[in-house]
């Protein structure tokens, strides 16, 4: 089947913070670029963030970027790598600024400067005291950021193709990428775009877990083409977990519940963080009170039906203190778990929040893999990848809070400028393959064709379950061998999903369907990354290997889909311009 | 249930994808109980509320303000309720 073509200088698949932030650089210097969305992009899960964006402009207190750099690489566990996190921490104020002047509506001092949060992990003078770093627009920073960069898109004529959805990758035969096969929802027609450069800006796929804070549209799908497409993904055994969201609903309950006085109870009621933390006890760290949880859960002691859950009391504080100090959490609580904390407990369990890993990136945004048997990084022609779809590596093995937004801003900015330069000696669209759109036809042909099969919501649930079960806070190796066995099942399963509905226009199920497949992909990759890695770092904690090893482990995950193959690169630990920061053992 | 939807019905449940998980949760309840049910005005509303932002919807969703448009009152009860 011939497919109908156009053309642009850049395609960006994303309408998120970073994809935005990319699509703006390059619109405003004249390029020709089309951003693709699965929804409107500014409904892209960018509007989520509140607690701010991280970025040393010392207006509460002195600051400097260097400090913020040293938090960033201790935050990371050493597997951040120093070069991308000093370009990052360096660019921060820039970003911000501009971001101010586009018209973001920060929060201010009286003195008209940006007001700034106090945040976790950040600190003065390596670590000496707290510093107050994040920017913030009142609770709505990612609503505010989306907005105005969008508007700003709009003036710099982007061109938005909303509810779209790219299918996949189309590589020539020297490897280069030249484009992206798309489907447009409301036809359900796919469409070839012919670009000289593509950016994945897709997100992240929170969404393999049973409990997850990520909207349903965060399915992986810039992983799953790429890794399509022969790339690697990167240390995709590191997610960043939340202590507490609603059992069964993933909405997250702030930490300020349990510093009011809200305790964790298990099933025989006992309060089981005096056991693990007899000083700081249920405001322990959010790394240790998450892992409490996952092995009270996995030795048995959960509640409810599938013993899946632990239980959030506070109706000892009393129905005026919940009122008062609380309203929010007894809303949610109403709202999302179908209880009043007033009386009943929360169910509460560890949520995934944050996917560390991702596409492999220099910080250009070019994505880079192990090029043939000499294994040394080279960059793929006309790729990039940026925001949490990337992997730069500026998060490591455990993301900074506020870092992700300064992320989509610094490596969004830094990709849409490399690209402005490249494009100049890169003037020639390069030509299609012959089977530019094999790939994609084939997938949904299977779908169309196919009269029986697999159940998508089936299949979904049995994934979600897996990765929650096996890939959880608290991982051993035999639940995470059990858990790569039960993954390859769930994997095959999925090849052979059919849907009743066979109509083309806003088929939702085909949507759920390529979406799983992209979903499934990226299971596989952090069950498999997560069971080869012997040690505990960062966001990977390991009960039988419970320290983190240096010697053997000091370097980045390549998991590859063909063949399940892992592969591994050094970290970075040489920054641009200032001495490195040795690994040191990592305490608060 | 999906082989039985129109198209139109379709294109309100793509459309209830959020970027907020909260919304996502509060519109798929929704969907479940009245998607088949809704009568062409409700649709009409829907699609108004559909068209806000993540934010102001959910502050209506969650009862935390109440609509500007009487218009949309009945849909957002249901929506609340479900
Ligand atoms: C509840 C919550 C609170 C957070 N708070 C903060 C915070 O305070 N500070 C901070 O720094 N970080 C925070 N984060 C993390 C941060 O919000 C995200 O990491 C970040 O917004 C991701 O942005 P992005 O541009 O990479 O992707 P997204 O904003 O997720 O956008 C992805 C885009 O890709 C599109 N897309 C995906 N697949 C396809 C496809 N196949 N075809 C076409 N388009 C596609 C989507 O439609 C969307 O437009 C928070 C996260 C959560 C869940």
């Amino acid at each position: 089947m011939a497919l109908s073509r156009q053309i642009f200088d850049t395609v960006i698949v994303g309408g998120g913070g970073s994809g935005l932030r990319a699509a703006l650089q390059l619109a405003e210097a004249g390029h020709h670029v089309a951003v693709f969305s699965k929804v409107f992009p500014t409904r892209s899960h960018t509007v989520a963030a509140q607690g701010g964006i991280g970025a040393s402009l010392g207006n509460m207190q002195e600051d400097h970027w260097l400090w913020h750099m040293y938090d960033t690489i201790k935050g990371s566990d050493y597997l951040g790598d120093q070069d991308a996190i000093e370009f990052m921490c360096r660019k921060a104020a820039e970003v911000v600024y501009e971001l101010e002047h586009f018209g973001m509506p920060f929060d201010r001092n009286p003195d008209g400067t940006i007001y700034q949060r106090p945040f976790g992990g950040h600190s003065q003078n390596f670590g000496e005291r707290p510093v107050q770093r994040a920017c913030a627009a009142a609770d709505r920073t990612g609503h505010a950021m989306l907005h105005t960069l969008y508007q700003r898109n709009v003036r710099a004529h982007c061109q938005f193709f909303v509810e779209w959805m790219a299918l996949d990758l189309i590589r020539d035969y020297e490897g280069a990428v030249v484009g992206i096969v798309a489907l447009e929802m409301e036809t359900g027609q796919p469409m070839i775009f012919q670009a000289k450069s593509t950016i994945l800006a897709t997100g992240g796929a929170g969404r393999i877990y049973h409990s997850s804070t990520n909207a349903f549209i965060n399915t992986g799908d810039g992983l799953g083409m790429a890794a399509r497409a022969g790339v690697p993904l990167e240390d995709m055994e590191f997610w960043q977990f939340h202590p507490t969201g609603v059992a069964g609903a993933g909405v997250l309950i702030t930490e300020g519940v349990r510093g009011e006085g809200g305790i964790l109870l298990n099933s025989n009621g006992e309060r089981f963080m005096e056991r693990y933390a007899p000083t700081m006890k249920d405001l322990a760290s959010r790394d240790v009170v998450s892992r409490a949880m996952d092995q009270e859960i996995k030795e048995g002691r959960g509640v409810g039906h599938e013993k899946d859950h632990v239980l959030l009391k506070l109706d000892h504080l009393g129905a005026e203190v919940i009122n008062k100090r609380l309203p929010g959490i007894r809303e949610i609580a109403l709202k999302f778990a179908n209880v009043d904390p007033i009386r009943e407990p929360i169910p509460v369990v560890p949520t995934c929040h944050y996917q560390m890993g991702g596409i492999p990136t220099n910080y250009y945004g070019q994505v880079v893999a192990p090029r043939g048997a000499s294994g040394s990084n080279e960059v793929i022609p006309g790729l990039y990848a940026i925001g949490e779809c990337a992997c730069v590596s500026v998060h490591g093995a455990n993301r900074l809070g506020t870092n992700s937004l300064l992320d989509l801003l610094v490596f969004g900015k830094s990709a849409g400028d490399h690209l402005c330069q490249w494009l100049k000696s890169n003037p020639q669209h390069r030509d299609l393959p012959h089977d530019a759109a094999d790939r994609s036809l084939e997938r949904l042909a299977r779908l169309d064709n196919a009269e029986s099969g697999e159940n998508i919501t089936e299949v979904a649930n049995a994934m979600r379950r897996t990765v929650q079960h096996h890939a959880g806070v608290f991982r051993t190796g035999k639940l995470l061998r059990e858990g790569v066995e039960k993954i390859r099942e769930v994997a095959e399963r999925a090849r052979n999903t059919a849907i009743k509905d066979k109509s083309r226009v806003f088929n939702t199920a085909r949507i759920e369907a390529l979406e799983l497949e992209n979903l499934v992909i990226v299971a596989e990759a952090t069950l498999v990354a997560a069971e080869a890695r012997t040690e505990s770092r960062g966001a990977q904690a390991r009960e039988d290997f419970k320290d983190r090893d240096d010697k053997n482990w000091l370097k980045h995950s390549l998991w590859y889909l063909e063949g399940s193959r892992l592969d591994y690169k050094p970290v970075n630990l040489q920054p641009l311009t200032v001495e490195s920061f040795e690994p040191k053992v990592r305490v608060y | 249930m999906t082989t039985s939807m129109t198209r139109e019905q379709e294109r309100l449940r793509w459309r209830s994808r959020r970027g907020l998980l909260e919304m996502d949760l509060i519109l798929q309840r929704f969907l479940d109980q009245h998607l088949t049910t809704l009568t062409a005005a409700e649709v009409r509303a829907y699609d108004a509320l559909l068209q806000l932002p993540d934010n102001d919807f959910l502050d209506l969703a969650m009862g935390r303000k109440g609509p500007d448009d009487a218009a949309l009152v009945p849909v957002l009860e249901k929506i609340r309720q479900s």
